[in-house]
């Protein structure tokens, strides 16, 4: 299908188009007069640092929230958007970037929500709505996602897939993906471009954001550039160091920051044949001062090894050393206590994480409590003090200490989340995907961060969707394949290629 | 097109019904296992097994907590309560009672017409929720002393008349008849978990937001559940009065905290969005068993509450402690 019919001088019609859009939550204007249009049949990739407003500005669009100001208009038609449902009804589908999957119901209630199959006297026929989820996911190449497991029981790839097969099988002819690769590893991102190519092919407006520039070059159209709330720029071509210079309003290197020489220090951790629910025997050892990435393809093991260490699930087998003293973490609260302390910033910041309800301190100073009260009640100027010395140091964007978290842009959660665990100043770090969602900026700053933590002898271990990074990042990279480690990579000279190359091999090759 | 990686892992479907529907299997365990205790205490002290007569007195009792539990899990479902369970028993019990005369019109005439002030009472309650954007447990709250205060006005006296013709429908002592309701009871679930409406409950108590995100229409919803909610109390109100012969504007303030009791019991989540109402009746008939079992040990009446608050949380306790079992075993 061709562009929309034209208007006049030979301007396309857009498929959606927002005018002026204003919109203020409280004292924070997310959006200010922004004006964005995504035409039939391209992808128009919508990019900005944290808190720029993106996400806003789409749910504007697809009709989850209203706008304070402006007009938002569908292949030409000014219309009012009052629910997700109005904008269905114009084929307009999104796939949110926090993702909107109801997590005790089955893949297949969550891809059929709204379109169930009916039988006799037009009940919902359970059996068709299986089979139906089942082709839906097959259609799409994907064979690995059970459609009668509960939403709740799927890792975060999985989830945002079946999030985005549920957006793409309703025939959408304007889709907006807010963030849908940010939890995804290259293959399941190769997989998303595909499919996202087809609906160009077929005509649909697709808008797409992403923090990650490679995304971005590969498979946008068009790029529109986001700074404080409003739109700076709309281009076809324009260079990373150019585009990151818009979003920021200054010069940020877009490079990562010099690996600090690997330490030969003392070890800080060390693991041994540890075994359990989805890990098996592994064997490894984190030095004071050493990055260690962890590699490989979601679902192999990570989240479930990142998670024994912090005590929050029990191994079968094994033993777990720190600083030398083998040690039992029976519990989250455990590993924070034991020893130097190990803290971990986990996956899923909206349900495993943050109390998105409390304010940005109360989040921040959650586990040092004790520590900055005086017989038993807390001392707010000391309190007041760290958390806004975090909160400058990691460039927090919120109205204050005191807004809630769930207020605040993906980002900038993610950043509370880091904070947290840098106040209570534990000496292990496990980082569980910390840059998922975050600018190119702010992870600049992350990287930075962690060489200077790692500098100051403090161990990471660190896990990333994002192969580059670790490659960049760590000292050395263990790849877990089926949850046993697949393959040790020194990190010099790494390469992203390497690390994918080692996560996909196969066992007989 | 590469596709995601493919790790075929998957359960066969039974083992997904059963891991998913955990909380019901146990509530189902723990009434199978509350009515072996009562038959063992019943033989021990009647050396005979129980028969026709206690199943029919057995489920006759039953009957209206199993309705208002079923009312409370529509409600609960959605993550709200509905505290004024009671105030619509009390006062549609009492209209009940001075309304029904002994023709067959005007006991299917006012049976129909008192389910409709429940549901009335029921829409009160949800629009006060849903539109009001109150909380549920103020809101019910608030409602429940209201109800009870209308209740007390139209029945000032506990008495009035049920026919007798009512009360073989309703309540049959000669027969188990109410194991029929309880059918339908069941069978109607099964057959609301596949309406457009079940499918929103469950969803709005699962994630609100993302819920409307999908489309749902969240107000709407909530509405109806509180007007089944409503409805089902009302259907509460004519079996007790059925039971009784006769109304009793204060006959339903206890089932406000056993409704919900027993739809704790039958593994129906009061953060919502999980559980079935199949489990509330079941819940319903567990707590009945361990008033019969308690009635035939022969405990001192003014222990009565002592060991029913025990019992509870033993059963509370043991299904909590199995269900984390399996689950980690899965
Ligand atoms: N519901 C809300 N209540 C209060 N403030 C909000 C709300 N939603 C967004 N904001 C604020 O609006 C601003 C823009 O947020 P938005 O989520 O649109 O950013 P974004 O560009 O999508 O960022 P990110 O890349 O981190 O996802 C932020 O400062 C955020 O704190
Ligand atoms: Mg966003």
């Amino acid at each position: 299908m061709s562009l929309a019919e034209s208007a006049g001088a030979g301007q396309p019609v857009p498929a959606i188009e927002g005018v002026g859009i204003s919109r203020a939550f409280g004292g924070v204007r997310a959006v200010q007069d922004a004006s964005f249009a995504a035409l039939a049949g391209e992808v128009h990739a919508l990019v900005g640092e944290n808190g720029a407003g993106k996400s806003t500005l789409i749910k504007i669009l697809g009709g989850r929230i209203r706008p304070d100001a402006g007009q938002v208009r569908v292949r030409g038609a000014a219309v009012l958007l009052n629910s997700p449902h109005d904008a269905h009804r114009l084929g307009a589908w999104t796939v949110f970037q926090e993702l909107t999957l109801l997590p005790a119901m089955t893949v297949a209630e969550n891809l059929l929500l709204g379109r169930e199959p009916r039988g006799r006297l037009g009940l919902i026929d359970r059996r068709a709505m299986e089979r139906d989820g089942e082709a839906m996911l097959a259609g799409l190449g994907i064979h690995h996602i059970d459609p009668l497991a509960l939403v709740q029981d799927l890792p975060l790839a999985e989830r945002q897939i079946v999030e985005i097969v549920r957006a793409i099988t309703q025939d959408p002819s304007i889709l907006f993906l807010d963030e849908p690769t940010s939890s995804l590893m290259e293959r399941e991102v190769a997989w998303l471009f595909g499919q996202i190519r087809r609906l160009r092919a077929a005509g649909t407006a697709i808008v797409f954001t992403s923090h990650r520039w490679n995304e971005i070059v590969s498979i946008a159209d068009r790029i529109t550039v986001c700074r404080g709330g409003t739109n700076v720029g709309t281009f076809t071509e324009i260079g990373e160091d150019e585009a990151v210079t818009l979003m920021t309003g200054r010069r940020v290197g877009s490079q990562y920051p010099p690996r600090p020489p690997a330490p030969a220090g003392e070890t800080a951790l060390a693991v041994r044949n540890l075994s359990g629910e989805g890990v098996h025997d592994v064997s490894l050892e984190l030095r004071k001062g050493e990055i260690l990435g962890i590699g490989g393809l979601a679902g192999h093991g990570h989240r479930e090894l990142f998670f024994m260490l912090f005590g929050a699930q029990q191994p079968t087998g094994g033993e777990i050393r720190l600083d030398g003293k083998p040690v039992r973490i029976a519990s989250p609260r455990a590993a924070v206590r034991t020893g130097s302390g190990i803290a971990l910033v986990p996956e899923d910041r909206k349900t495993e994480g943050l109390l998105l309800a409390m304010s940005v301190r109360d989040n921040m100073s959650l586990t040092i409590l004790s520590r900055i009260a005086s017989v038993g009640v807390i001392r707010q100027a000391t309190e007041q003090r760290l958390c806004r010395g975090i909160m400058e140091m990691l460039k927090v964007r919120a109205a204050g200490l005191a807004s809630p978290v769930g207020a605040l842009s993906g980002g900038n959660q993610q950043k509370v989340l880091l904070g947290r665990w840098l106040l209570a100043d534990c000496r292990t770090l496990l980082l569980y995907d910390v840059t998922r969602g975050v600018d190119a900026a702010t992870k600049h700053e992350i990287y930075e961060l962690m060489t200077r933590l790692a500098g100051e002898g403090r161990s990471i271990m660190f896990y990333s969707s994002d192969a580059e990074e670790l490659a960049h990042q760590a000292h050395r990279v263990l790849v877990l394949r089926e949850g046993r480690i697949a393959a040790e990579l020194d990190g010099t000279g790494l390469t992203a290629e390497d690390i994918v190359a080692a996560a996909m091999r196969d066992r007989a090759a | 097109m590469a596709a995601p990686q493919a790790i075929a892992t998957r359960r066969p479907r039974l083992a997904h019904a059963m891991l998913q529907s955990a909380p019901l299997l146990l509530s189902l365990a723990m009434l199978a296992a509350s009515i072996v205790v009562y038959c063992a205490i019943y033989l021990a002290s009647q050396h005979r097994l129980p028969g026709g007569f206690e199943l029919t007195s057995t489920v006759n009792n039953t009957m209206p907590l199993a309705m208002a539990a079923v009312g409370q899990s529509f409600v609960v479902l959605t993550r709200g309560i509905d505290l004024s369970v009671g105030g619509i028993i009390d006062l549609t019990n009492a209209v009940a009672a001075v309304a029904i005369h002994d023709s067959p019109a005007s006991m299917v005439g006012w049976s129909l017409a008192i389910l409709a002030i429940g549901a009335l009472l029921g829409l009160v309650n949800g629009l006060l929720v849903a539109v009001g954007r109150l909380q549920p447990i103020l809101v019910t709250l608030a409602t429940l002393s209201i109800f009870q205060g209308i209740a007390i006005r139209v029945l000032p006296q506990p008495g009035g008349a049920i026919p007798d013709a009512y009360g073989a429908v309703l309540a049959n002592v000669d027969a188990p008849i109410s194991l029929i309701y309880v059918a339908l009871l069941v069978l109607g679930w099964r057959v609301f978990r596949r309406t457009r409406l079940g499918v929103s409950i469950f969803a709005i108590g699962n994630d609100e937001p993302a819920a409307a995100a999908n489309g749902i229409d969240v107000r709407r919803t909530k509405i109806a559940a509180y007007v089944l909610s409503g409805t089902f109390s009302a259907a509460a109100g004519l079996f007790l009065a059925a039971a009784a012969t006769a109304g009793d504007a204060t006959t339903g303030n206890s089932y406000t905290l056993t409704s919900i009791v027993a739809i704790v019991l039958g593994g129906v989540s009061l953060f919502g969005g999980r559980g079935s109402a199949v489990g509330g009746i079941a819940g319903a008939f567990v707590t009945s068993m361990i008033v019969n079992i308690l009635f035939f040990s022969h405990i001192d009446p003014l222990y009565q509450n002592f060991y029913e608050g025990l019992f509870l949380v033993l059963a509370v306790t043991a299904a909590a402690g199995i269900g984390h079992y399996f689950r980690r075993r899965a």
